[in-house]
């Protein structure tokens, strides 16, 4: 029979600076070679849950523990985080911050190095293990010089080799570009399945990580665990949208158009999910589809670029002879694989290289040779990491600070910072430290500060990177705000869902160059494209394609359509501006 | 685990630390005006993570990281002056057992014992240390060494002593317990 | 902002295929010497040697040349202050005073202090050969086991891998918050005063700071997890065995190094004295 693996018992935990506890009575058991997905939105107790498991709780994080858990039969209070490692072996989602050693074999050799094991046998070990993932080729690379996928192929790599029994992913899809993220997905897959290993992957991209299968989703909530089911019953139930976690898309399409959802439907593969007792009703939604009019701009460009190209002093071009027009207040995604040059874009657009050859406008004029500071006043960037931008302690002095160094007077910047909090929904937290705030509002505090120097466009890196789909949902409408009073908005993003979702037109860089400037629908339903530009299809041109629509595109756009008319948010895309 | 032993955390912030002290080092010296007289914002770094890990780690981020900066952006490590930041990081670090940072500590009384520490350390080792050593390794003139420990002291005490205050400060505000905190209107 | 900094190449040669730990003792063994000696005929004799040496190890000067020109200003503006410091220091030392001509009030060139000037030059130009050896042909990550090998505690000593792993990390990452921090208008270029330059530089400087504290936590993180520091010991799997090159060199070293102490001393000065 099954033999449990890891098993927590009525398992509570409370960190030490905390209040209240993150996890309640837990009980949960996980059998050997079974692959379960845990889910919940941020601060369920999930990233908590998996600290567990490998034991920087209570080693690192310290905190007060009630009740049992069992990692292979023994208590994990009584061992050590160097007897856990031994059975669990953890892949963080960062794919930079994990690494050690300076080459992708020694990075990989790390716990070996650390048991004292000869250097001959290491080396075998080495090998064996880095064949298994594809990496033997690179042993000697720097890991500077690897893709976000093969990075994830050394840290899964640098576990494995302790033939640990339990492979424990930490959010493992928050850094790659979506067709990577797919490509990981597999590689855990095969990888299990190859070795028997027990897989306990932390994530909340659900429709991502079911792309191969799963034995159980155990879905976390506030501390608690809610459901602890096979897939197909899962997607059958309502507890997904209760937690605010993102359905697949395929079965939201299905709910919309009248159908339920059984377990006997299969549901959890686009592929395989049965869609007869469901046809009907689909065909019968997209023809209630009512007038769509794709975005129209009747407003003057803003940004122009003009055969832009750019190389460093020796090394290859990054941008080949890119061009394209940025009207007043679009929103648009500029997406593409990582290292496509996406962000050399963004440097060349905001003055910190200039460009080989071409010309940048904007509003008409010419601002190839501006400086940044001049084009700061223009165009805005909020970067990925807050931390990277913030360097005052209160909120207030943050987003005063653009104004301070530029000399503006006391009492006008007070004013426009004040106004800038009200619009961002920070004025009560205006004397707050920025320690204080949640990921998101630190968020929210650099645009803030870029805001408040009102520029005309702002171009954001990946601005919901790492978020939860609530998280994502409050920043994105955020934005939209923000568009609808007329700022123009750029944004560098991986998230396909949220390039079809929120912004009518997107660009996709691949290998430097411009491979496609379409409608988000029309970019996600060529494959051609998707496969250049290493994207990843949605699941609803899978769905379109099963119904043999002729146009997919269409019900793509009809999806979005209904899909933002539920949430409220209207379909004020579609308005002529 | 040996309690004598440094744990993993310290050892990752010497590490960490020498890398920024490179950065800091190479990239964020201001020139003051003054020829070979820089603000070297390297030093106040090193003055914080000396008080937040104590004199062995910041005597190790001042050994290790100007003698890597050094190596790496100079070809060779100037040893006279690798040695009195090993030395400066440390007597630093003496002042991690009167401030507790951690909590958020950080009003006018730790200001200034911390400034009377960081005072003294780099007088012993810029006014003192370095001039020695220079004389002893290099037997440059007396005078010549004296007067650039002095200026490159007295530089590095401003330092240390705006720069570093303000850095040590912020990092203590981020302390503060959000518990204390009220939605304002 | 392209940054030119001495890297470690891989290449073949007898030098590259030292341990790290011999390449290591020498250059400290050779930087000893430099540091200890006065003698002119020994610092010459260092010099012509490291020259050969670095022929051998097949570095191009191309690659070193912009550390060599800021080493050349370096002791120029050196030599220049010692003699603006101290015009009769050479003259203190070797206790004559042949005049070549006279500047002005106690400024007379002296043979003497151009000779003494001479051999502090030479002192910097003994060494520098051997240490830009020694960096461009260590591998880093065998940098570690040597270390470790030559004694320092496997935590130090991986305290200085980790340094050496994440300055590339931290330089990218103090470019994006100087590049967003100059988006928002902060102005780092000479223009601005030294104050403003100063509280500009904080700017960058905080936030650097701060994500720098925080990656200490997740790599010790990483580490625990991967079970670093278990055991009294620890193995290295870029550890390079000692072979009979390495004896070789390191005799050799030891040999020269133990010469140059004893032509040094001989006389009870460290000082080479031509002049009596």
């Amino acid at each position: 029979m099954k033999k449990p693996i890891i098993a927590f018992n009525d398992f509570s935990f409370k960190y030490r600076s905390q209040q209240e506890p993150t996890l309640y009575n837990i009980d949960l058991t996980i059998y050997e070679g079974e692959k379960v997905l845990i889910v919940g939105p941020s601060g369920s107790g999930k990233s908590t849950l998996a600290h567990c498991m490998n034991g920087l709780i209570p080693f690192s994080y310290k905190g007060e523990i009630t009740g049992s858990l069992q990692m292979m039969g023994k208590e994990t209070k009584d061992q050590s985080i160097f007897q856990l490692s031994k059975m669990v072996g953890t892949v963080l989602q960062d794919p930079d911050g994990q690494f050690i050693g300076l080459t992708v074999g020694e990075d990989i050799a790390f716990a070996l190095e650390n048991d004292c094991i000869p250097q001959d046998e290491m080396t075998g070990r080495v090998t064996a293990v880095s064949n298994m993932v594809g990496m033997n080729d690179y042993l000697h690379s720097s890991l500077h010089q690897l893709s976000g996928g093969q990075k994830q192929r050394v840290a899964l790599a640098g576990v494995m080799v302790d033939n640990v029994n339990i492979l424990l992913f930490d959010e493992p899809l928050a850094n790659l570009d979506p067709a990577t993220g797919k490509e990981a997905i597999a590689l855990i897959d095969r990888i299990q399945k190859e070795t028997n290993t027990t897989v306990v992957i932390v994530e909340h991209r659900l429709e991502d990580v079911l792309y191969r299968d799963v034995d159980r989703i155990i879905v976390m909530n506030k501390g608690r665990i809610v459901s602890d089911l096979h897939p197909d019953e899962l997607l059958a139930t309502n507890v997904l949208e209760e937690c605010g976690i993102r359905e697949p898309l395929y079965l939201k399409a299905i709910k919309y158009s009248g159908s339920a959802i059984t377990p006997d439907m299969l549901p959890s593969h686009i592929e395989s999910v049965n869609l007869d007792n469901c046809k009907d009703n689909l065909l019968h939604w997209l023809e209630k589809k009512d007038g769509l009019s794709e975005p129209k701009y009747k407003a003057e460009p803003v940004l122009q670029l003009e055969s832009i190209s750019f190389h460093y002093d020796s090394g290859k071009e990054i941008l080949k002879d890119i061009s394209f027009t940025i009207h007043k207040g679009e929103m648009v995604s500029i997406v593409g694989a990582n290292g496509a040059g996406k962000s050399t874009l963004t440097k060349v657009i905001c003055g910190f290289e200039a460009p080989t050859r071409g010309k940048l406008y904007y509003n008409g004029k010419d601002m190839t040779n501006d400086t940044i500071k001049e084009r700061s006043l223009k165009i805005g960037l909020v970067m990925q990491n807050p931390n990277q931008m913030i360097s005052k302690t209160f909120v207030y002095d943050e987003v005063a600070f653009g104004l301070v160094i530029r000399g503006v007077p006391e009492a006008e910047i007070r004013e426009r910072v004040e106004e800038t909090l009200k619009i961002c929904g920070l004025y009560p937290f205006r004397n707050w430290p920025i320690s204080a705030l949640s990921f998101g509002q630190k968020k929210r505090v650099t645009i803030a500060s870029i805001l408040v120097l009102q520029p005309e466009v702002i171009i954001l890196d990946e601005p919901t990177a790492g978020q939860d789909f609530r998280h994502y949902k409050e920043i994105m409408e955020f934005l939209v705000e923000l568009n609808e009073r007329g700022v123009t908005i750029l944004m560098i993003t991986h998230d396909m869902h949220l390039m079809l979702e929120y912004t009518p037109r997107a660009i996709v860089i691949a290998n430097g160059r411009k491979l496609a400037d379409k409608s988000a629908a029309d970019v996600l339903t060529d494959r051609n494209i998707i496969r250049e530009a290493n994207l990843k299809e949605t699941s609803l041109l899978d769905l379109a394609e099963r119904l043999q629509l002729p146009e997919p595109g269409e019900f793509v756009r009809h999806f979005i359509h209904v899909d933002k008319g539920g949430n409220g948010i209207g379909s004020k895309y579609v308005s002529v501006r | 685990m040996g309690k004598n032993q440094l744990s993993t955390k310290t050892i990752v912030a010497i590490g960490i630390g020498a890398a920024v002290f490179v950065i800091l080092g190479r990239f964020v010296s201001i020139p003051t005006g003054i020829p070979n007289t820089t603000v070297e914002t390297a030093y106040a770094f090193l003055a914080l993570m000396a008080l937040l890990f104590g004199p062995i780690v910041g005597g190790l981020i001042g050994l290790i990281g100007h003698a890597l900066k050094d190596a790496i952006f100079y070809g060779t490590p100037w040893w006279s002056w690798v040695i009195v930041s090993a030395l400066v990081g440390f007597l630093f670090g003496l002042a991690s057992r009167k401030i507790n940072l951690d909590e958020g500590q950080f009003g006018a009384k730790q200001m200034v014992s911390f400034n009377i520490i960081q005072v003294i350390a780099q007088a012993i080792g810029w006014f003192f240390i370095a001039p020695m050593l220079d004389i002893l390794i290099y037997a440059e003139p007396a005078n010549k060494v004296f007067v650039q420990g002095i200026v490159a002291g007295v530089s590095n005490m401003v330092t240390v002593g705006v720069l570093g205050t303000l850095l040590v400060a912020a990092y203590a505000k981020t302390r503060t317990k959000s518990g204390s905190l009220r939605v304002e209107k | 902002m392209a940054v030119n900094m001495l890297a470690f190449v891989d290449r073949s040669s007898p030098i590259h295929r030292l341990s790290g730990a011999t390449k290591f003792l020498c250059f400290i063994m050779w930087s000893l010497a430099g540091m200890l000696t006065y003698d002119t005929r020994v610092l010459l004799f260092m010099l012509v040697a490291s020259l050969i040496i670095f022929t051998v190890s097949k570095i191009k000067v191309k690659e070193v040349s912009f550390v060599l020109l800021f080493i050349f200003l370096f002791l120029l503006l050196n030599d220049i202050a010692i003699f603006i410091f101290s015009p009769l220091e050479g003259v203190k030392i070797y206790g004559t005073k042949h005049v070549l001509f006279h500047i002005a009030g106690q400024y007379d060139v002296t043979v003497e202090q151009l000779f003494y000037e001479l051999n502090i030059t030479l002192k910097y130009f003994s060494i520098i050969p051997a240490a830009l050896l020694f960096i461009k042909t260590t591998n880093p990550s065998e940098f570690a086991s040597s270390l470790n090998r030559i004694g320092v505690s496997y935590r130090v000593a991986f305290a200085v891998a980790i340094a050496l792993r994440y300055i590339p990390d931290i330089q990218r990452d103090f470019q994006t918050i100087a590049h967003a921090q100059q988006a928002r208008g902060i102005d780092m270029s000479r223009k601005e005063t030294i104050f403003k330059r100063a509280k500009n530089a904080l700017a960058i400087v905080l936030p650097l700071i701060f994500s720098s504290l925080e990656r200490i936590e997740t790599i010790s993180n990483v580490m625990d997890l991967r079970g670093f520091g278990k055991h009294k010991k620890r193995t290295w799997y870029s550890a390079r065995p000692f072979k009979k090159s390495d004896y070789i060199a390191l005799i050799t070293v030891v040999a020269l190094f133990t010469v140059s102490m004893l032509v040094t001393f001989y006389d009870g000065s460290r000082f080479y004295n031509p002049f009596v």
